[in-house]
């Protein structure tokens, strides 16, 4: 299944590096998310992937037997899907004050910090 | 010691109360440091005359072999003595000749600090302890250079000064770092004990280099002589202490110290020397045909530092004998020459000679220092000058190699140096024709004690030279010889070949200073170092400097954001993906699929074309619904393998972020093709080589097994230590607490910004209005 997953990460940073690449700033927005997504997905992968073994210690164990999916990428994935959230809010509330100021979406149209004067 | 030196820097803290509260008497008050520091180094004139060298050590940096030493022995005093001694008097003098400039405790600000830090380069005992203070120098140079800052030539002198030294000041950092670590210790004393051993060592030739980069650029030497005219911009005090008496000979103090270890082969004999006889013959040649008083001096000032590298090139008993006198002499008239240049530019408003003259009826005082001095430069008896020449000959005439050489190249520029001292010992008070904008007077006491008392000292040290012979300049000599020397010096000589030589130096240079007028005429027109010389390179290579910079940040800056992406996308794909290749091979790329569900295959299927059509669609709600199509199906994929917890943040979080994300994006418009065709193949390309080397990375990485040490602790400890179950959940909120807590200040530092954001009410903007798009809200209304 890591095979698969190296292609489904190939072909999100692929359409994400796309979008940040275009002039217009909500394609920017939307590149930022697919790339958040990639790179959890990239964390997640390298950290090996286990079927139906979450790393729950049973309530008659004191310590998990046998293999166990690895808790460590977990929980670094855990912030950073909470963070990227944070992030997406702010920019997007960013794009939509930036576009009502400067009256463009146009990232070409908006390397002048004088606009406003 | 080491109050001695800083002492100069808290002054210099000081000097502005100082001066504000003191008016008009601050130059005296503030002189007291250095007199009094003057006295305390005379007090140390006995110890070292007797040997003993005298050292203090603090640990700054023991492990790198740094520490805070201050080393005195003969070379060291004779330097301390001139630093304090004419910094005091060049202190008293700055009050006149500064009077009401609105700056003038700044100016004290950079002086004192300047002279502190010259002590501290004299004094230190740690190669890197000196370098420091040498760097100081440069800087508190730089400030005083250009402390008319008003003035663009000021500011283009400090610059270059600041540039010449500053690169020599690398240079030398690299030499004294590999000589401390071939010598063995960072320390003066134990570098000195270990003679010339290092000679042997194949780094010697880079470290002589290096070394003498350093000292050649601060001692103005040919090719680097260049900033020393130049720094005539800053005020007539700073020129009279920094760039004649005191700075400009850290150089040749650094050739003098180092010349136990480093002196003597070969390569330092034709560098050294070489170096040195073309300064002094080039500075003398070029200050004949200078009409500005200040540059006169500055180039003969060029010149005999170039005689005093020269000198210290020799590397003989006689040859630094010579060295350590002139080095005296030099002080104290051109010191003494540029305080009267000062008077004079003070009292008449020119420093053009060929307009000033007759002075000496209205300046008295000063036309007799200004004589003395001259005499002094002239090499005339009975002045110090006339026994530092007859040693200067002497040490030529038995030069080691090429004495013949040597020697004609010092007759020939004292010849030039001997009408240079008529120019400004004579015709400044005794020429009949004058031409001054404003009418002279007497210069005031301040500025008359400075210039009297210098030329003064050459004069009676003329008549008595054992006075100083057998205490400073005996410890000084021995100190660079690094064995005990007495030198003995005697106004007469007799008559012999070098009091031949010193006749006819001035029987031809009295032909020289006679034709003088026409030499300035011609003179220039010769004046093929200034027009092709370094002078222009150095012009050159700060536009090519400036130059490249520009076009870089032009390239590098350009404000697009997709040209930084591909920028950063083509080097990382091109550095990894080499490596990869290099390293990594082709083996790992093979996956395997057999272990694939359909379930699974079906979700990684639906997330590509989800992205796919992100991509491509021209609506902004199409592409909402891609992003949570892909978000939705990630979840499921850590659903599958094992991440509950994941699964279940990455579904509340997604469906907030769609639902934010359809609220505001169909406020904006759509999407229009904003980039051509070949762009967007371009960026497609780009884009996806960047993708494809993600998927080989991640291909080579997983085919490689892994051994976590991190989940077994955590899985252990989880319930034994944390008391809990969910070993993800007890990571974030136990063992990575403060991560979380992190995190959560993000999430609520980005709140506060959003809604920040919503409540910003922007002002109406003032001349150039727009009005927003349809479809928009108005500023300030709620989402």
């Amino acid at each position: 299944m890591e095979t698969v997953l190296a292609f489904v990460i190939g072909g999100l940073y692929a359409a994400g590096l796309y979008m940040l690449m275009r002039r217009s700033i909500v394609k920017l927005v939307i590149g930022l998310a697919l790339m958040s997504q990639a790179a959890n997905l990239l964390i997640f992968t390298l950290g090996r992937l286990i079927r139906g073994r979450p790393a729950l210690i049973p309530p008659d164990a004191a310590a998990l037997a046998g293999p166990f999916a690895d808790p460590v990428p977990q929980a670094l994935i855990l912030t950073a899907i909470v963070i990227s959230f944070g992030v997406h809010a702010f920019t997007i509330i960013l794009v939509k004050r930036a576009y009502q100021t400067v009256g463009t979406d146009d990232l070409d149209d908006m390397r002048n910090t004088d606009l406003l004067s | 010691m080491v109050v001695a030196v800083l002492s100069g820097f808290l002054l210099a803290i000081t000097a502005p109360g100082v001066v504000r509260l003191t008016r008009g008497a601050s130059g005296w008050l503030l002189a007291l440091l250095p007199a009094a520091l003057t006295v305390y180094f005379v007090h140390y004139l006995e110890p070292v005359t007797a040997g003993r060298a005298v050292a203090v050590s603090y640990p700054w940096a023991p492990d790198l072999g740094v520490s805070l030493s201050f080393y005195l022995d003969g070379l060291s005093l004779l330097f301390a003595l001139l630093i304090c001694g004419i910094g005091a008097l060049v202190v008293v003098y700055a009050d006149r000749y500064l009077h009401g400039h609105p700056h003038l405790g700044r100016f004290y600000v950079y002086l004192l600090a300047f002279m502190a830090s010259m002590l501290g380069l004299v004094l230190a005992g740690n190669v890197l302890t000196m370098f420091i203070f040498w760097e100081l120098t440069s800087l508190t140079s730089f400030l005083l250079i250009g402390f008319e800052h008003e003035r663009e030539a000021a500011r283009a002198a400090a610059l270059q000064a600041l540039l010449v030294t500053g690169a020599g000041g690398l240079a030398l950092l690299a030499g004294l770092v590999l000589l401390g670590q071939v010598g063995g210790s960072m320390e003066f004393p134990a570098l000195l004990n270990g003679g010339r051993a290092i000679q042997s060592h194949s780094l010697y030739l880079p470290i002589l280099l290096l070394i003498l980069a350093g000292a050649f650029t601060k001692s103005a030497q040919f090719p680097f002589h260049f900033w020393l005219p130049g720094a005539m911009e800053a005020p007539t005090p700073v020129s009279a202490y920094l760039h004649s008496a005191t700075m400009v000979k850290a150089g040749v103090y650094l050739l003098a110290r180092l010349s136990p270890i480093l002196g003597g082969s070969d390569a330092w004999h034709y560098m050294v020397v070489g170096v040195g006889a073309a300064t002094m013959l080039l500075g003398a040649l070029v200050a004949l045909w200078q009409r500005d008083l200040k540059r006169i001096l500055a180039y003969s000032t060029v010149s005999a530092l170039g005689a005093l590298v020269l000198l210290l090139g020799l590397d003989t008993v006689l040859s630094v004998k010579a060295a350590m006198l002139f080095l005296l002499a030099h002080a104290l008239y051109k010191g003494a020459l540029f305080l009267v240049a000062g008077a004079v530019d003070h009292e008449t408003g020119t420093r053009d000679v060929t307009r000033l003259g007759r002075l000496a009826r209205a300046m008295p005082l000063t036309a007799v220092a200004a004589g003395l001095a001259a005499l002094s430069m002239a090499g005339l008896p009975p002045m110090l000058g006339f026994i530092s020449k007859e040693l200067l000959y002497e040490a030529q005439l038995q030069a080691p190699r090429a004495a013949a050489l040597v020697t004609g190249a010092g007759v020939l520029a004292n010849v030039f140096l001997v009408a240079v001292a008529g120019t400004v010992g004579m015709s400044l008070f005794f020429r009949r024709r004058a031409d001054l904008p404003k009418t002279p007077h007497e210069a005031p006491p301040a500025m008359l004690l400075g210039p009297l008392l210098l030329a003064g000292m050459g004069l009676s040290w003329g008549l008595f030279p054992e006075v100083i012979a057998n205490s400073l300049l005996s410890a000084a000599v021995s100190a660079v010889r690094a064995e005990a020397t007495t030198v003995k010096l005697k106004l007469w000589h007799g008559v012999n070949p070098v009091f031949a030589l010193s006749v006819l130096t001035l029987a031809a240079g009295a032909g020289v200073y006679a034709a003088r007028g026409v030499i300035r005429r011609v003179g220039p027109l010769a004046d093929i170092v200034g027009r092709w010389g370094p002078q222009r390179w150095y012009t050159l290579l700060l536009a090519g400097l400036n130059g490249l910079a520009r076009a870089q940040t032009r390239l590098l800056q350009n404000g697009y954001l997709r040209v930084y992406l591909m920028v950063i996308i083509v080097t990382t794909v091109g550095l990894a993906g080499f490596a990869l290749l290099l390293w990594g091979g082709l083996s790992g790329l093979i996956g395997d699929l057999s272990d694939v569900r359909p379930n699974e295959g079906i979700i990684a299927g639906l997330i590509l074309a989800a992205a796919l059509m992100a991509v491509l669609t021209s609506s902004r709600l199409a592409a909402a619904a891609a992003l949570s199509i892909i978000g939705y199906g990630v979840a499921i994929i850590y659903m599958l393998f094992s991440a509950p917890d994941l699964a279940m943040t990455q579904f509340a979080v997604e469906t907030l972020t769609v639902i934010l994300f359809v609220l505001v994006v169909y406020r904006l418009p759509r999407f229009a093709p904003l980039s051509g065709r070949r762009a967007r193949v371009r960026d497609a390309l780009l884009a996806l080589l960047a993708g494809a080397l993600i998927t080989a990375l991640v291909l080579t990485a997983t085919a490689v097994p892994r051994q976590s040490h991190l989940a077994s602790y955590f899985v252990e400890n989880s319930w034994t230590r944390a008391h809990g179950r969910n070993v993800v959940n007890v990571i974030l909120v136990d063992f990575r607490a403060l991560d979380t807590l992190g995190e959560i200040t993000v999430l609520s530092v980005a709140a506060i910004g959003v809604y920040a954001l919503l409540r910003l009410r922007l002002e109406k903007p003032t001349g150039r209005e727009h009005s927003p798009p349809e479809g928009t809200c108005r500023l300030g209304e709620d989402v």
